[in-house]
């Protein structure tokens, strides 16, 4: 029989000891550090966050905030560029995130267009008689967003780092999306507090005359100002000039301290541009109320004692936890816009070893209890089918070790449901040669011919079977994925076992011994 | 050594016969799914919901108390709350409906939870689903069946005649309605793992269904002077010892599954249990009575592949 070369056997050798040394590492309770078994090249299969334990954590950038934003900064480049080209205008301002003004004299409307377009060519303006509405384009936002997802992922990856947790995995999905995951972590409480905040620092100076004691919620402000909440206190209201004298960009430095009267502050340190900023300002300004401005809330509100350049120190009334949180924020930068935490999952570390445990239970008892049915069903041939099934899920784990494939807990039952459906393969090969040798044909024929009719049913069933995997695969989040990557795998490698290995061990016990005996006949 | 034999050589039982009886019941089960939709609905979990779960376990382990965790709570105002057993007397599964306002105070009514039940209990578990990923992963779901339907209905129409697409796809869902409706009728809780499930049930139940239309289309080649009724029939004892042996090996998987798989695992299990069964009953009863509806050409219509070996032909 040509299918008995040498070749063959050494192919299918080589590729169960392959699967073995690849598989090997998962069957060790190594740690990280253990380097006995640094000689095999495999790496253990990727447990999932429900087995290993941790948080998962779904985010969104608030993109409404930052277009509002955007806005708001493209309406001052407006003004200052039709100043700028000395035309005259009025009723600038937004409304339902399109910008209108009408222009005052006969001045063109294709040259106001095109200083318009100037300053971004994207930009959607429409022009009747004298109005013109400005607005952003899908081009201009999904420019914004690209950006601000880069920044927002970089941010992330920063103020998680800096808290030490062990291998967070951070990535975008979708537009404006991103997915936190932080092995080992099952209390995720301190992380999302530190997402949650975007942590834009400002400091701008008070109002000389309207104080704090004069404000209540109902005060109005007058131009030029804006009245803002002190952030302990929302009662307590300050004055605040709208322009920003130093920014949140300009800080090298932040670090957690004690102030002067020995409770917890954020001492910064200014980059040498920020601080000959910062000199200029508290020079000219002693005795005026410098306010520290955190995402749109008063810190507090110091009064300048002396001029100050590059060192600082930010109080409040802090506990120390919290300034050790402003401080690593400041450290980590400004998100670029507010995180919202649309779907938190965490699992701790007992929930996460008891179904390990379960896992293993399930899938030791599974491939016992199919061995000794295949067993007592088909005798000799139930042997060869029992290799086949052991070589099967060597190849399984294997195979999701070498792509680093992430096993889950479903991931496990698809492994376990796997050994039932993968001996099918062996089950349907078999029927056929019974069938054919009951149907006169003598021992060899029949083991030919059942194995070339059975295959083309084998290919059949499990192709449709693999659409199902793939529909789930594409629907995949988390768990579900792996469990539908697990099954692919599973189709894959059983159809191999039964083809090629299965195949090889029934012609070669064939035609050693007569296998009438064995099962063919009753 | 005597072997075990759980369907003898050559049966020649008459399924299609039970034709008439096999609709009836399915007509049953199909009518008790869609009268449970409309009355219970599903159960659906927070994944699909929106919503928070905790799963605690309590540190005593003498004396856990569902109606102390229950009063505890129920001091939270939290809304709508379901406190249950899970898997063994010491672990509970809190649900807790979406709160009002946004996100933040659904990760504040966390805290909360966690808080209070700090002294006597630990979070096993946390999980919140805010309710646009719950509509997202809805539409998701509803999505991956349907692309998985029609995927398979068009393999089968390319390989196999159109008749047996049409049959097909109306055994799979049959299969996934009836799965569906079990998840109804006992308010198991419906989430993303159910999709799953009921996705790996329609694969099972398609690759049985394939296995017994692979040899209909064999034999209608093989038995060109027969009747459609005789073939049919002949081709379901054909394949009704692997149909068997093949549904128990799965059964016996699952089973184990679900008595040993966690309580996680369990309802999964128990989806797929049902869907092996009902699969194996539909491939027979459903898939195969259908087709005796269609005058299926026997002639060089039917794909004409190498399924017969060169030496037989011979014969």
């Amino acid at each position: 029989m040509k299918s008995l070369s040498n070749i063959r056997l050494i192919l299918i050798i080589m590729t169960v000891i392959i699967g073995i040394v690849y598989a090997t590492p998962n069957f060790f309770n190594t740690s990280k550090q253990d380097q006995s078994l640094n000689f095999l090249p495999g790496k253990k299969i990727n447990l999932g966050l429900d087995l290993k334990g941790g948080s998962y954590l779904l985010l969104k950038a608030d993109m409404d905030v930052v277009f509002a934003e955007k806005l708001e900064s493209l309406l001052s480049d407006i003004r200052s560029s039709l100043r700028k080209s000395k035309i005259g205008y009025k009723k600038l301002s937004i409304q339902n995130d399109i910008i209108s003004f009408q222009k005052r004299k006969n001045y063109s409307n294709e040259k106001i267009k095109s200083i318009l377009l100037s300053l971004d060519k994207n930009l959607i303006v429409e022009n009747k008689l004298n109005s013109f509405l400005i607005k952003f384009s899908e081009q201009n936002k999904k420019n914004i967003t690209k950006t601000t997802m880069a920044q927002a992922i970089e941010i992330v990856r920063r103020r998680i780092d800096e808290t030490g947790t062990n291998e967070p995995s951070i990535q975008r999905q979708g537009v404006d999306r991103i997915i936190v995951q932080l092995p080992g972590l099952d209390d995720p409480s301190r992380i999302k507090k530190l997402l949650g905040k975007t942590a834009k620092l400002t400091f701008q100076l008070a109002h000389t005359s309207i104080l704090p004691e004069d404000l209540d919620k109902d005060s109005k402000s007058p131009p030029g100002f804006i009245k803002l909440q002190e952030d302990k206190n929302p009662d307590r209201f300050y004055m605040i000039n709208k322009r920003v004298m130093v920014s949140g960009e300009m800080l090298k430095d932040a670090s957690p301290t004690f102030d002067r009267n020995n409770s917890p502050s954020v001492s910064f340190q200014l980059s040498p541009l920020g601080g000959k900023k910062f000199g200029r300002v508290t020079g000219k300004n002693i005795g005026r109320a410098f306010a520290i401005v955190l995402d749109g809330k008063v810190v507090s509100a110091p009064v300048i004692q002396t001029q100050i350049f590059s060192t600082g120190q930010i109080t409040g009334s802090f506990t120390v936890q919290e300034t050790n949180d402003l401080a690593l924020v400041l450290r980590s930068g400004a998100l670029p816009a507010p995180m919202i935490i649309l779907e938190e999952r965490s699992v701790g570390p007992g929930l996460g070893s008891d179904s390990i445990l379960a896992g293993k239970i399930a899938s030791i008892f599974g491939l016992i209890a199919v061995m000794i049915f295949m067993l007592i069903t088909y005798g000799m041939f139930g042997i060869f089918a029992n290799i086949a099934l052991v070589c099967n899920i060597i190849f399984i784990i294997a195979l999701l070790s070498l792509i680093q494939a992430t096993l889950t807990l479903p991931g496990i039952a698809g492994i376990v449901l796997t050994m039932g459906m993968a001996v099918d393969a062996n089950v349907l090969i078999f029927e056929r040669i019974k069938e054919e040798f009951n149907s006169g044909r003598n021992t060899l024929d029949a083991i030919e011919a059942g194995f070339q009719r059975a295959i083309s049913t084998i290919i059949d069933a499990n192709l449709t079977t693999l659409f199902a995997a793939l529909a789930l695969f594409s629907f995949g989040s988390g768990p579900i994925k792996g469990f539908s990557v697990t099954l692919m795998i599973g189709i894959a490698t059983s159809m191999f076992t039964a083809i090629v290995i299965t195949k090889y061990i029934v012609f070669l016990y064939s035609k050693k011994k007569d296998i009438n005996s064995v099962f063919l006949k009753d | 050594m005597k072997l075990l034999r759980l369907i003898p050589n050559n049966t020649n039982f008459d399924f299609l016969r039970l034709k008439v009886i096999a609709f009836f019941f399915s007509f049953i089960i199909l009518s008790a799914t869609l009268i449970s939709l409309m009355v219970y609905n599903l159960n659906y979990g927070i994944d699909f919901k929106g919503g928070i779960l905790l799963e605690l376990r309590s540190k005593n382990l003498n004396s856990p108390n569902i109606n102390q965790l229950r009063d505890t709570i129920s001091t939270l105002n939290a809304g709508e709350v379901s406190i249950q057993n899970f898997g063994k007397e010491t672990d509970f599964l809190v649900r807790i409906q979406k709160q009002e306002g946004d996100q933040k105070e659904q990760i504040a009514m966390i805290e909360k939870v966690k808080s209070l039940t700090d002294k006597d209990y630990t979070v096993r578990r946390s999980e919140f689903v805010g309710p646009v990923v719950g509509d997202e992963l809805k539409t998701a779901g509803i999505y991956a069946v349907s692309l998985a339907l029609l995927s398979i209905m068009i393999y089968i129409w390319f390989r196999f005649e159109w008749q047996f697409s049409i049959a097909a796809i109306i055994a799979l869902i049959h299969d996934v309605f009836t799965t569906v409706g079990l998840f109804s009728l006992l308010q198991l809780e419906f989430n993303l793992a159910t999709i799953a499930a009921i996705l790996t049930t329609a694969g099972y139940s398609i690759n049985d269904t394939v296995v017994i239309f692979d040899r209909v289309r064999e034999n209608l080649r093989r038995y060109k002077s027969k009747t459609h009724y005789f073939i049919y029939n002949k081709s379901i004892n054909e394949t009704l010892s692997r149909t068997v042996i093949t549904s128990v090996t799965t059964l016996l998987a699952l089973f184990i599954i679900f008595f040993f798989g966690g309580a996680v695992l369990s309802d999964f299990a128990l989806a797929m249990i049902w869907g092996v069964i009902i699969g194996t009953f539909s491939s027979i009863f459903v898939a195969v009575s259908i087709l005796t509806y269609f005058n299926i050409n026997k002639g060089e219509k039917v794909d004409d592949r190498t399924n017969i070996p060169e030496y037989e032909k011979e014969n």
